[in-house]
């Protein structure tokens, strides 16, 4: 290698290591192997030699070309890893910090309980209807065998607009209603608002009900027995004790109230349960025949069994809430826990 | 209804425990709320006697009294009541007595006098709330008998909680059957003999309205004994069963209530006028009742009336003019069957509610009453030594209940109950009952009792048959019968899907009263004509809500009172407007949102929330719609006259409302910050399209921009109508993405940055073909709302 050659190379190797970034290494790179550079210039000489020694000096010139080029690639990527490196230490953050946006809400706890009674009885093939809050006595007492001065009219403080239009007292006047519209057989659930004039801590003067009620060739009690005692399990998750034990309602006969053993204490008694280990948590039976006059369904024909649950009842025993009135009064705290 | 266990155990004593009968009655329908014991525990208290009573000499209130407990020898007890004498027998606590609250009685000296015990009053006992000096027992009372044997107070009281069809178990003789038939075995009826006639005096009765009163005895007893006490037995049923004791005569017409249900009243008789009339109450006359309450009467109750004046509302209460008292020496005895029809309601629409009326209204056994006034009068005879006349007795076999037969098929029983069962079984469950039986090829005829109402149809013996033999032993069976497939409505929108968007953005779901305070009704919506209700709870709850609003601003104030400083709501439920008069109960969804539009964080700086947070949060529910939905600046009573809109569908039907809450409102309801509000109609919004394919146009999409220069007055919405008017197929959408106003753009003018996309389907879009289109657009622009293109 000629003295002049050797220069190059020490100071093109020098100028590579002087280098602080890749904009002066890609400089480097144009001044030594670029149209003009330094390397570029010693290969263009080498036509003015013999041809003999042309490919003797072409081999010493490519070697230390090759050499120089080689420290460039190295120092190329060694400068690209340190970018990168260096980039990706100052675009770290902490993951722990919360993310933006629109936070998420939540469905009332009556809502997200009365989906649930929905679902479940819908995978059956149970229809959900709806009827009117303000509803004729007709519907209300009347068609369901309570007639004026019945003293089951006592039970039910109604609310009046005039002596024929109240707010409805439970969802029972829907079960007339679709009664009304549809011939059996009929499987059917109607949620809603119903309203009696109570209000204490333990009673508001408005509350949610869910009725439901099957008509058929063949519905006996042990149907309605099975029903009931499906849904509480399915509704609880877990395999509760129920019972039935005998009542009145004016539209079902025979009738019954239906216990489940105390969720909070699994029916070793406790203050919610007020020591009998049991709970009510609706009523039900087999549509009265007076009801099914009222639609013109022949009893002798047609069965059919209803029943009758109070919603926040549920939900409290569900979700272990112990006032009632916490439902109405909209606290997002409240609200908050069922989000 | 209260009742004595002993007392029930004297006419049926089954070979159960407290717990079991208690649970064979809950389970056969005549549910036990409670079960108490008749006296709270105490120990060591005997019958003891006062034999001599010395006055303390260090107090001048008490005194020194030797008293016979039974021992060899009196002891000493210092006592301090007022009614302490000689003579007297009383409740005597000895040393290591332990009475009710575990007070213990111990050997003391009280001012320097030894007491080796304590005399006790009721109220020491626990057997009252209050006393005024110390129990006095009968003076047949053997001394040194353990209080608690004597009085038998190891017996438990049973709190049943009857259903109104149950009328017949308001009676101890009516449980005992209960019991009897639950346990299979027999009971004792009370025995009644037939009274002793010993003088000739009646009062008469003429009974007007024989439709509400089939049956009406009477029984005038004389010379009663003013000072007799009614027995320590009867004063202990009455107060185990709730009742206090009012004077001996009071106190049988209680008993027999209690005993045999049915209900009596007595009259003193030197107060009555003439003869005794049932009637009906003529309006505006007046009764002073027992209850010192004096009521008006409508002209539909049944009264008891003399010659003079009226005496009593018929099967609720007596009048306090006639009423027995401790200088009565003759009484009037009544004991009537009034129906059920013409007590019910009656004493309520008084705000009355007495042991009687609750019985006649659910129907008395209306066979009983000869033997109920001989029960009475034999107990009279026997407290008071009266002098018995004969009984008089008006009655009308028309209009008294009739019991009829009623059938039931041994098939219904399989169809109904899900159980055969044998012959024997079910004559033996009716018969028990009290029911006559009668086998017949396809059944039984089955004829019920007197007292029972409840018996007038099938399902009825259906429920006995269920009842007797246990709900419970009634098999449970897994649905398996006709099912339909179930429906997948795509056309309509499930509001769960709405309800779960809002969500999503943020609102929490509320429910709040559908009646509401009537001055924020008339408030927020002071045009709506109110839905009141008749009976309301409170004025806060007294009218029928028109819009949701109403709850929804008061839930949102509950919130902001209590640190809440943002606040974004939704409720779904149903307003009452009055449309043509006539009722509509329309079904909205309705939100509010006030505070920050995000909650507080630190990558975002926060802003408050307003209009268009409100629409963009509507657009996003339009989106699930196929609702093509056109705002238009209105003006409406609850709202910002500025940021108000109306929405309208493609029909042009109102759907709802949305914007800011009336800056007056705001701070009249106590709002610190603005609250934006929305109101729709669900019927109209939530409805969906099915989807219909297009095919993709294969061609590239062109995106032109303008600015257009537009009076102020111009909206957004008729810019792109006007656009879209301009009826070019290519133009596929609209966008504005700037407004701008300030240097450059004059005063009044504004300028509207807006994006159209254009695509063929059937060719590439050329730049002269564009240019073609965007000209024409400008150019209608510019002739139908003076729209210039910005430089």
């Amino acid at each position: 290698m000629s003295a002049n050659l050797q220069e190059i190379l020490s100071q093109g190797l020098q100028a590579i290591a002087e280098s602080t970034d890749l904009t002066q290494l890609d400089q480097v790179r144009v001044s030594y192997l670029g149209k003009k550079g330094a390397f570029t210039l010693q290969m263009k000489e080498l036509g003015k030699l013999e041809p003999d020694q042309r490919r003797e000096v072409g081999q010493v010139i490519n070697k230390a070309k090759s050499e120089f080029q080689q420290q460039l690639e190295q120092s190329k990527t060694a400068m690209q890893k340190a970018a990168l490196d260096e980039r990706l230490a100052s675009e770290s953050v902490d993951v722990s910090l919360p993310g933006r946006g629109q936070s998420v809400a939540g469905l009332h706890p009556v809502t997200i309980t009365l989906r649930r009674i929905s679902k479940i009885f819908a995978s059956v093939g149970f229809n959900v209807v709806e009827g009117p809050e303000i509803e004729d006595d007709y519907h209300n007492f009347e068609a369901l065998n309570i007639p004026a001065h019945h003293p089951a009219r006592a039970m039910h403080d109604t609310f009046y607009f005039d002596p024929h239009t109240v707010l409805r007292t439970h969802t029972s006047p829907v079960q007339i209603r679709a009664m009304e519209a549809n011939k059996p057989p009929l499987k059917v659930i109607a949620p809603g608002r119903v309203y009696r004039c109570d209000s204490d801590v333990t009673h508001t003067p408005m509350f949610h009900q869910v009725e439901g009620f099957l008509v058929d060739t063949d519905v006996s009690f042990a149907d309605l027995k099975g029903v009931v005692y499906e849904f509480l399990r399915a509704f609880f998750e877990k395999d509760i004790e129920v019972r039935f034990r005998p009542s009145y309602f004016p539209f079902t006969e025979p009738s019954a109230e239906v216990d489940i053993e105390c969720v909070m204490c699994d029916g070793k008694g406790c203050r919610v349960c007020g020591h009998t280990g049991w709970l009510e948590v609706m009523g039900c039976g087999m549509i009265h025949p007076e009801v099914f006059k009222s639609v013109d369904i022949n009893s002798d024909e047609f069965t059919g069994f209803a029943f009758g649950m109070g919603v926040e009842r549920l939900a409290m025993l569900r979700y272990g809430i112990n006032d009632l009135r916490m439902f109405f009064e909209n606290d997002l705290k409240f609200l908050e826990q069922f989000n | 209804m209260q009742i004595s266990e002993a007392w029930l155990r004297e006419l049926v004593n089954p070979p159960v425990t407290t717990e079991e009968l208690v649970e064979q009655l809950t389970m056969a329908g005549l549910e036990v709320d409670s079960v108490k014991p008749a006296a709270a525990e105490f120990s060591g208290v005997v019958v003891g006697e006062v034999v001599s009573m010395e006055p303390h000499s260090n107090a001048d209130k008490l005194r020194v009294c030797q008293v016979a407990v039974g021992e060899a020898e009196p002891i000493q007890i210092v006592c301090g009541a007022s009614n302490v004498r000689v003579g007297l027998k009383i409740p005597a606590a000895l040393i290591g007595a332990v009475l009710p609250g575990n007070f213990k009685i111990k050997k003391s000296k009280l001012r320097g006098e030894l007491s080796l015990g304590m005399l006790c009053s009721e109220k020491e006992l626990g057997l009252a709330a209050d006393a005024d000096g110390l129990m006095e027992l009968f003076e047949d009372a053997p001394v040194g008998t353990d209080i608690r044997e004597y009085l038998s107070l190891d017996d438990k009281i049973i709190e049943l909680d009857l259903t109104p069809n149950r009328a017949d178990c308001l009676s101890v003789e009516g449980v005992a059957r209960e019991i009897a038939v639950l346990n299979k075995m027999d009971w004792t009826a009370v025995e009644v003999s037939p009274i002793e006639v010993t003088h000739q005096s009646v009062i008469n009765v003429t009974v007007e309205n024989e439709q509400a009163c089939p049956r009406y005895l009477g029984c005038l007893i004389k010379n009663v004994n003013p000072n007799a006490e009614t027995p320590l037995w009867m004063q202990e049923a009455l107060r185990r069963s709730g009742l206090r004791s009012l004077g001996p005569i009071v106190d049988v017409t209680n008993y027999v209530l209690l005993e045999l249900g049915q209900p009596l009243h007595a009259f003193d008789a030197d107060k009555l006028t003439g003869s005794i009339t049932v009637r009906v109450g003529n309006k505006g006359e007046e009764l002073a009742l027992l209850n010192d309450q004096t009521i008006k009467l409508d002209g539909e109750a049944l009264v008891i009336a003399d010659d003079k004046q009226v005496l009593a509302l018929a099967g609720v209460m007596g009048g306090e003019a006639t009423s027995v008292t401790d200088q009565t020496n003759d009484i009037f005895l009544e004991c009537a069957f009034f129906t059920p029809i013409s007590i019910a309601g009656k004493a309520r629409n008084f705000g009355l509610h007495t042991d009687s009326s609750h019985r006649f209204e659910r129907g008395v056994d209306f066979t009983l009453q000869q033997r109920a006034i001989e029960r009475a009068t034999q107990l009279i005879v026997e407290i008071t030594d009266g002098s018995v006349g004969p009984i008089t007795e008006v009655s009308s076999a028309a209009h008294l209940p009739k019991r009829q037969a009623v059938t039931l098929r041994q098939q219904r029983i399989e169809k109904v109950l899900g159980i055969s069962m044998a012959n024997d079984d079910v004559t033996e469950i009716f018969n028990g009952l009290g029911m006559q039986v009668e086998k017949h090829a396809e059944g039984w005829n089955i004829t019920p009792p007197g007292c029972r109402f409840d018996i007038a149809i099938e399902a009825d013996l259906l429920e006995e048959v269920g009842r007797i033999y246990g709900y419970n032993n009634l098999p449970n069976s897994s649905l398996l019968m006709r099912s339909e497939l179930g429906k997948a409505e795509e056309a309509v929108l499930p509001i769960a899907r709405v309800e779960d968007l809002l969500v999503d953005r943020g609102y929490q779901e509320a429910i709040t009263y559908s009646f509401v305070d009537e001055e924020i009704q008339a408030a927020i919506a002071p045009n709506d004509e109110l839905i009141r209700l008749k009976n309301p709870i409170s004025s806060e709850l007294s009218v029928m809500r028109t819009t949701l609003w109403c709850g929804l601003l008061n839930a949102a104030l509950y919130n902001t009172k209590r640190q809440q400083s943002r606040v974004r709501l939704f409720e779904s439920g149903l307003r009452f407007i009055k449309l043509n008069n006539e009722t509509v109960q329309q079904k909205m969804l309705s939100g509010l949102v006030l505070g920050n539009v995000f909650a507080e964080q630190w990558a975002e700086k926060t802003r408050k929330v307003d209009f268009f947070d409100l629409k963009g949060d509507l657009e996003a529910l339009f989106h699930l719609t196929d609702c093509d939905v056109q705002y238009s600046a209105v003006k409406h009573s609850a709202l910002h006259p500025g940021q108000c809109a109306e929405m309208f569908n493609a029909t042009g039907a109102s759907i709802g409302v949305m914007g800011m809450l009336h800056p007056t409102l705001e701070k009249q309801l106590g709002f610190e910050t603005p609250v934006f509000l929305f109101e729709l109609d669900q019927a109209l919004v939530f409805n969906k399209a099915i989807p219909k394919f297009e095919v993709l146009s294969k061609f590239p999409s062109v995106k032109r921009d303008m600015a257009l220069l537009v009076e102020e007055k111009i909206t957004a919405a008729e810019i792109i109508k006007n656009i879209h008017a301009c009826n070019e197929v290519v133009i596929k959408d609209v966008q504005i993405f700037d407004i701008y106003r300030g240097e450059g753009v004059d005063e009044g003018y504004k300028s509207v940055a807006l994006s159209l996309f254009l695509q063929d389907a059937i060719q590439t879009l050329t730049d002269s073909k564009i240019d073609a289109i965007f000209n024409n657009v400008l150019e209608a622009l510019s002739i139908n709302i003076n729209a210039k293109l910005r430089d």
